[in-house]
């Protein structure tokens, strides 16, 4: 029986394979939730911007899934879409609630890049006869995006942080393999710290990132 | 069919929501104090008190929400601590979100015009006076937005105490959900109870927001 009150690393060692293991699939749902949220969240942003009562709907929609529990969104999504007949495994379905719950803090972030944009850019391209489609694609969208990278970071660094809720709904990544490992060692301290480590480590590491991007961004070219 | 459902489920659920505003009240107290505390320390002149504030600000914020109460939960109590589960929700979730308010504090202050500083120095201000009549006041109404989207994270982060055991609204949830399979229903009504609550949470902010405004001849 190892004492209870000393630090292991001994211990460390034997469960960091399984983290590890655990940690790929944590970064596999945070960067496929974050591709989900940057594409629904585009829509959601442009459909805001549609004239008529999609637009309302959109804004409801998007308020209501920002201002909600991300686990009770968990939760919904577990229980509910089976009884659609949709039958995914619980990864995809954490990717799918993780994406549509950031999908309206992306779509804010769209927005202030969007209203960056001079009124001018929109006027010189209809000027020129551009279709709405080429404005946004070859007009607006060019110059709206690069600027806002750094903020889009910070929200998959955000994401990145709450993919342990999807212990909740039996996926097997950090927080939950940890919690296993306590319950069949009964030694939670080590790899609770471990994981907090882990997190803390990567999220310092790309908050730097960030400000680095944002400090070359800053930078007139 | 619909309404008899929910003389089911809004008792309980109702129940589980006075623990969610519980902790959110409770923990907004937390939240506040160590928000102002970290954030003034952060723009402190003291390297000591600076690198402690920073120290706080990049723990709590660096590592996650969930990871935090179970690591107070379940490892904190190795070292002979044991917190019940609801000061430990409390305290965690007050001192995360405030990790965030700090800041917001700290870009507060910073944005008030140096000139304002200079003028109280002029006038001879001690430091402390400077901070509490004038670089504080000039800040807060830009802290209020802010401060009102930290306060509706606050409010769902508390979904996750129900995984420490507590019976908050989402731990009700389930309760019902797997005692009367109803899962549409229940799930539906407690998005609506956490909509509600949040749209609530941001008009008060926004009111606060209005009376400081008032008070300082702005509106």
């Amino acid at each position: 029986m190892p004492d209870q009150l000393t630090w292991d690393w001994g211990y460390c060692l034997e469960i960091a394979p399984e983290l590890a293991r655990a940690a790929w699939i944590s970064l596999q749902a945070a960067v496929l939730g974050m591709l989900l949220a940057l594409a629904l969240g585009l829509a959601g942003e442009l459909l805001r911007r549609t004239p008529g009562p999609l637009s309302w709907a959109a804004r409801w929609v998007m308020e209501a899934v920002r201002t909600t529990p991300l686990l009770v969104q968990l939760f919904a999504w577990f229980y509910l879409l089976p009884s659609t007949g949709v039958q995914i495994s619980a990864l995809t379905t954490g990717v799918v609630a993780l994406g549509v719950h950031y999908a309206p803090f992306v779509a804010e972030v769209y927005r202030a890049g969007i209203e960056g944009v001079p009124e001018s850019q929109w006027d010189a391209a209809r000027a020129l006869n551009f279709k709405p489609a080429q404005i946004w694609c070859h007009v607006v969208l060019p110059q709206a995006l690069p600027p806002v990278i750094p903020a889009l970071g910070n929200y998959f660094i955000a994401l990145f942080k709450e993919t342990p809720l999807l212990a909740a709904i039996t996926v097997m990544e950090l927080l939950q393999t940890a919690k296993i490992i306590g319950a069949e060692s009964f030694r939670y301290l080590e790899p609770l710290t471990l994981v907090g480590a882990f997190f803390l480590l990567c999220s310092l590491a790309a908050s730097r990132a960030v400000r680095c991007m944002e400090a070359r961004l800053a930078r007139p070219s | 069919m619909l309404l008899s459902s929910l003389t089911e489920l809004l008792p309980l659920l109702l129940k589980g929501l006075g623990v969610t505003l519980q902790i959110t009240a409770a923990g907004l107290v937390v939240a506040t104090c160590a928000a102002f505390t970290a954030g003034l320390g952060i723009s402190s002149n003291h390297r000591a008190v600076r690198a402690l504030a920073r120290a706080y600000i990049d723990l709590f914020r660096g590592t996650s929400a969930l990871v935090q109460l179970f690591w107070v939960y379940y490892a904190l109590p190795i070292f002979g601590l044991h917190i019940e589960a609801m000061p430990a929700a409390i305290v965690v979730l007050g001192l995360n979100i405030g990790a965030y308010g700090a800041e917001v504090v700290r870009g507060a202050l910073a944005a008030v015009p140096q000139e304002q500083a200079e003028a109280a120095a002029a006038l001879n201000l001690t430091e402390r006076q400077t901070l509490w009549h004038i670089r504080l006041p000039q800040a807060l109404p830009a802290m209020m937005p802010p401060f009102g989207n930290l306060a509706i994270e606050l409010l769902k982060s508390t979904a996750l105490v129900s995984l420490i055991t507590l019976a908050d609204l989402t731990f009700q949830a389930q309760v019902l959900r797997a005692s009367t399979l109803q899962t549409a229903e229940v799930f539906g009504l407690v998005l609506v109870l956490y909509f509600t609550v949040a749209w609530m949470l941001g008009q008060s902010v926004r009111w606060l927001e209005r009376c400081l405004a008032r008070s300082q001849g702005r509106a």
